[in-house]
């Protein structure tokens, strides 16, 4: 027999005593970002009601839910990219490592170092593998001299699995890569930062099975040292890769717990429905 | 619960559970035939029960090749997974009911032209229907999603362990009373044991209605009754010997 | 989802006649659609292979120039050592040239013969000497350029000789004199019978030397065409008739005071020529007289002339000459024109279109700038010039005519374009870059600079040489702001007062002198030429550079 969790999930309090009967690595206790009454307006719209939401380290996160439910909205309050977006108010409380990212005194340029973003459409710059690359490095002055940058390239490179595929040709153009290898070295690109948090959406919806199966892969690898967070459309992506998993819909966090839990015995009707394919 | 966007699965997982249901009254039918062929020591019942088995066998295959190919074409979530493992469970439950009672019925076969002793006839009648009546409830509860029900079926298992107790002690005592009962005696035996087996099975499946009702197993210890394991039988005095008897 | 009437579905017969004349129609409709393009585009190609063609037929003359090679006697005489550009190598020209023909020698003949050379034969004999004063004593041969009305002649645009009677003159002649037994021959020479009244009033019987015979002549040519006052009727008769008549009534006075019927009165010399079945020719009055033309003919015969490629047409600036007008000061003006434009557009309209695309929010206020620049692009270009009359010239006092203020006005009339263009490849630049260097925290100014604005630089290159192109063209704010001067020299600096080339055309094709017909062809097929070569170069860019995401 599995070993099931049978607490209701109401609050974060709960989700925390979930968390404590698996394995440590993917407990909330040790979260790296927590998210606390987060809710987001554009203009007059609301478009997240009051979010909590511990992301461990060590582990992925998976936010799943149908379209428009959010989901995106939240990931991208994570790295502050909603900034960007005219109209957009954050209310709530997100921390990194108990750093209130969106306190006065935070810029958000270098929040975005700390918290790597991948986005959905594979997007290196129109440079040399090795430029794109290093181009995070330099703006952030993380190496000083010729060799240091080479340095972090290639194990930035290495660490996304793309190393071994591109190390004779660091000097083309990172477009001409496959769409697998495009989006492994915006992955790269990354981690070249050294962020603390990697945000990922849908970062495989744009990729053919194979590709997308590296990715999974690799993100498993990055899991050892990164908190990851990642959006994405496939239940079965999110039961595949991550530890966590939120369900999101129309703003609100429906249900939030380990993965397994999550898709074989969810708490809610709503996330019942969705998962199994009844939604509507 | 509302239903499948896609209506072919809706339309698969509801042809997976008139299979079981279908596999459950079949597994009846051969439970009742065995103690009916038992009491009335009717060999032509015995041997219908023995036909009814290949029936459930091939249902179990079926069961069992329609959910794999329902769990690698639709790849089920949550509730939808859930029912589909049950389902499998389900049916290799039944598939052994069938079994045993299968085994019964040979059984019945085998002492039919012996006498049998009226009062233990009685005992294994009764435990007999009883887990009959389990079964009945069992399919019920599966049927109806029912696990109050099913909860029910489980506690009440312990009813039937008491009650295949006493008739061990009992057809102990008849084979240590008389060594000429010991033959039908231990076909009566393995019969009453195979009827009891019936009665876990039934549990079996009220645990796995549980599950899928609630997503998680039985958290408390069932009541256990069977005790056979460690009963020793105090030997009586030979009073044949003395031919008091 | 699907629903269940999906099941009474009437399946369409797709081999049915009638459906067979719907695919028909189709496909007609779609054959007529491509027509009308063709069409289209046929006439377009038409109209352009048509214009460029007159302009070719009309300027391609203009790029040759007739010129003599004539030996020039350069007399120490005349040309004194220590002051070489005083001397007066007028004189040189006019005897040099003057030794090809020895019969010409009154100094009036010598004057007309000089005109068939350039006037500036003699500056380009002076510049000779300057550069080689040893050369003074000796006879040195030099190839001269013709002056326009002989260079026109030389490339056959213009004939020697004209016809003298228009066909109307001629068809009065036959119907109201020859036809009516009129003219007739006497001793060579076509005369007309004309009934005269030789009236006393002018004729008085004790002086008829001083009568008017001349108003006499004139009442009997109006009786011959009566009711018709039309020009020319008069040049019929040659000037001699007046005479013919005075010598008749001297001989006859007892005709005075009547009417002499079928008097024989010599006509003009071309109807002679015409009744006597010949052509009737008058020299081209644009040459000259029959002198010129006779001097001309021995020119070619001797086999001095020659029509080389014009270097003129680009190395001299403006003259009043046609044969001496170039088109340098115009090239240079509209350069640096150009230059000025470029500078101040360039700059501002990138930085304005980066900061409306990047960081202006988006409320009313960025909307009215938007609109408003997309409504400058739509201003008539004059008023732009106006503006930079009333404020450059008035307001600044720049200087008029120069360069930097046509590149200015230029600037205001390129602006928007350049925005316009630069917005629009900056909104090309797909948003997925811009979120990448977010990403990783570039900030918004590195985002711009290192991504943004060197994936839209093809774009913005190739609206920017459009946009100069579009200026280059430009001529009405340049006539505002007096850039159409005319200036002899090529400007140096961007304050001298200068010419830019739609000017240059404007100006040229006001010229009356039939040269300057073939050089405002000229003239456009040049500024079309560096039109096509800048839009060759925006082409250029965008392939070499334009990126596929």
């Amino acid at each position: 027999m599995m070993q099931m969790q049978t607490t209701m999930t109401e609050g974060a309090d709960v989700t925390a005593a979930v968390g404590s009967r698996t394995s440590a690595s993917s407990t909330a206790n040790d979260a790296i970002m927590r998210a606390r009454q987060v809710s987001v307006f554009y203009g007059a719209k609301q478009a997240l009601f009051d979010v909590n939401l511990d992301m461990p380290g060590k582990a992925v996160t998976a936010l799943i839910g149908p379209s428009g439910c959010g989901k995106s909205t939240f990931l991208r309050c994570l790295n502050r990219m909603n900034d960007t977006i005219e109209g957009a108010r954050v209310t709530g409380q997100i921390t990194i490592e108990s750093d209130d990212i969106y306190a006065p005194h935070v810029d958000p340029v270098q929040l975005r170092a700390r918290v790597g973003m991948v986005f959905q459409k594979p997007n290196p710059f129109p440079k040399s593998i090795f430029e794109n690359v290093a181009y995070g490095p330099r703006i952030h002055g993380l190496a000083r001299t010729k060799s240091e940058l080479e340095e972090i390239v290639v194990t930035s490179l290495q660490k996304a699995g793309l190393f071994n595929e591109v190390k004779d040709r660091l000097h083309d153009a990172g477009t001409g890569l496959s769409g697998g290898q495009q989006q492994r070295l915006c992955i790269a690109r990354a981690i070249a930062v050294s962020p603390e948090v990697i945000l990922m959406d849908e970062p495989c919806s744009a990729l053919d099975p194979i590709a997308t199966a590296k990715i999974e892969e690799l993100m498993d690898e990055l899991r050892q040292n990164y908190c990851i967070v990642i959006v994405t459309h496939s239940m079965q992506q999110a039961a595949r890769v991550s530890q966590r998993t939120a369900f999101f819909h129309l703003g609100i966090l429906v249900e939030e717990g380990e993965t397994s839990q999550i898709f074989t015995n969810p708490k809610d009707n709503r996330t019942q429905d969705y998962i199994t394919g009844r939604f509507g | 619960m509302s239903e499948h966007i896609v209506k072919a699965f809706e339309d698969e997982l509801k042809a997976l559970d008139s299979q079981i249901a279908k596999m459950g009254g079949l597994a009846e039918e051969a439970l009742g035939r065995a103690i009916l062929a038992l009491d009335r020591r009717d060999p032509e019942i015995a041997e219908q029960a023995i036909r009814d088995d290949k029936a459930i066998d091939d249902l179990e295959r079926l069961v069992e090749e329609q959910a794999i190919s329902i769990i690698a074409r639709r790849q089920p979530m949550a509730l939808d997974l859930r029912q589909i493992v049950t389902a499998i469970r389900v049916a290799s439950d039944l598939e052994r009911i069938g079994d045993l009672s299968k085994n019964i019925a040979k059984r019945a076969l085998a002492v039919a032209a012996e006498p049998h002793p009226k009062q233990v006839m009685l005992g294994i009648k009764h435990i007999g229907l009883s887990a009959l009546e389990q079964l009945k409830n069992v399919l019920n509860a599966y049927s109806s999603r029912d696990a109050d029900k099913a909860m029910k079926v489980w506690l009440r298992d312990e009813r039937i362990d008491n009650m295949y107790n006493s008739l061990f002690r009992e057809l102990l005592t008849y084979m240590m009373e008389d060594p000429r009962n010991i033959g039908i005696c231990t076909h009566l035996l393995f019969g009453a044991k195979n009827i009891e087996r019936i009665g876990d099975h039934a549990t079996n499946i009220a645990e796995t209605i549980h599950y899928l009702v609630h997503g998680a197993a039985i958290s408390e210890d069932r009541p256990k009754g069977d005790v056979t394991s460690y009963t020793i039988v105090e030997f009586p005095e030979l009073h044949w010997k003395n031919g008091k008897d | 989802m699907t629903d269940a009437t999906a099941n009474s579905v009437k399946l369409h017969n797709w081999s049915s006649e009638a459906n067979a004349a719907r695919i028909r129609s189709r496909y007609a409709a779609d054959r007529r659609l491509q027509i009308y393009g063709i069409a289209a585009i046929s006439s377009a190609i038409l109209v352009l292979a048509i214009l460029i063609g007159s302009l070719v037929m009309s300027g391609a003359s203009a790029f040759f120039q007739t010129k003599a090679s004539v030996e020039f006697y350069l007399d120490p005489a005349v040309i004194d050592k220590d002051d070489i550009n005083n001397a007066n190598y007028r004189k040189i020209v006019t005897d040099s040239f003057a030794k090809l023909f020895p019969e010409v020698t009154t100094p009036r003949q010598k004057t007309e013969l000089q005109k068939i050379l350039s006037t500036e034969v003699r500056f380009t004999l002076r510049d000779y000497v300057a550069a080689n004063p040893g050369a003074i004593g000796s006879t040195v041969r030099l190839t001269v350029p013709l002056s326009d009305p002989f260079d026109q002649l030389y490339k056959g645009v213009i004939p020697p000789r004209l016809d003298a009677l228009s066909a109307q003159e001629k068809a009065r002649f036959e119907n109201r004199l020859k036809n009516r037994g009129l003219i007739d021959i006497v001793d060579g020479r076509t005369v007309a019978k004309v009934n005269l009244y030789i009236d006393p009033a002018k004729v008085p019987a004790d002086n008829i030397g001083g009568g008017n015979f001349q108003a006499i002549l004139t009442e009997g040519i109006d009786a011959l065409f009566p009711g018709q006052r039309i020009a020319g009727i008069y040049a019929m008769f040659d000037d001699g008739a007046a005479e013919v008549i005075k010598q008749y009534v001297i001989s006859n006075p007892g005709s005075i005071g009547k009417t002499v019927e079928n008097l024989a009165v010599p006509v003009s010399k071309p109807y002679d020529t015409l009744n006597k079945g010949e052509r009737p020719l008058i020299p081209n009055p644009r040459v000259g007289g029959e002198n010129e033309i006779a001097w001309f003919e021995r020119l070619q015969n001797l086999n001095v002339l020659s029509s080389p490629f014009s270097t003129e047409l680009f190395l001299n600036a403006n003259s009043r000459f046609p044969e001496q007008a170039g088109l340098s000061g115009a090239i240079v003006g509209s350069f640096y024109a150009l230059l000025v434009c470029f500078l101040i557009s360039f700059p501002t309209g990138i930085a304005a279109a980066v900061y409306l695309e990047e960081f202006a929010p988006k409320n009313r206020w960025t909307d009215l700038i938007e609109v408003n620049i997309n409504n400058l692009a739509a201003v008539p270009s004059i008023v732009f010039g106006l503006l930079g009359l009333a404020v450059f010239l008035n307001l600044f006092g720049l200087p008029r005519s120069a360069p930097l203020v046509g590149g200015m006005v230029l600037a205001l009339l390129t602006l928007p374009t350049i925005i316009i263009a630069t917005r629009a490849a900056l909104k090309s630049v797909p948003p997925s870059i811009r979120q990448a260097a977010l990403g990783i925290g570039a900030s918004k100014h590195q985002v711009v600079m290192h991504h943004v604005l060197p994936l839209a630089m093809p774009g913005i290159m190739t609206g920017t040489i459009i946009g100069m192109a579009h200026a280059l063209g430009e001529t009405a704010p340049l006539l505002l702001i007096g850039m159409n001067a005319f200036i002899t020299s090529a400007p140096t600096d961007i304050l001298e007062a200068a010419t830019a080339l739609p000017a240059q055309i404007y100006s040229w094709s006001d010229s009356p002198e039939r040269g300057f017909v073939a050089r405002t062809s000229a003239a456009i097929l040049v500024l079309l030429g560096f039109l096509v070569f800048m839009n060759g170069i925006a082409i250029f860019l965008r392939q070499r550079f334009e990126r596929k995401w």
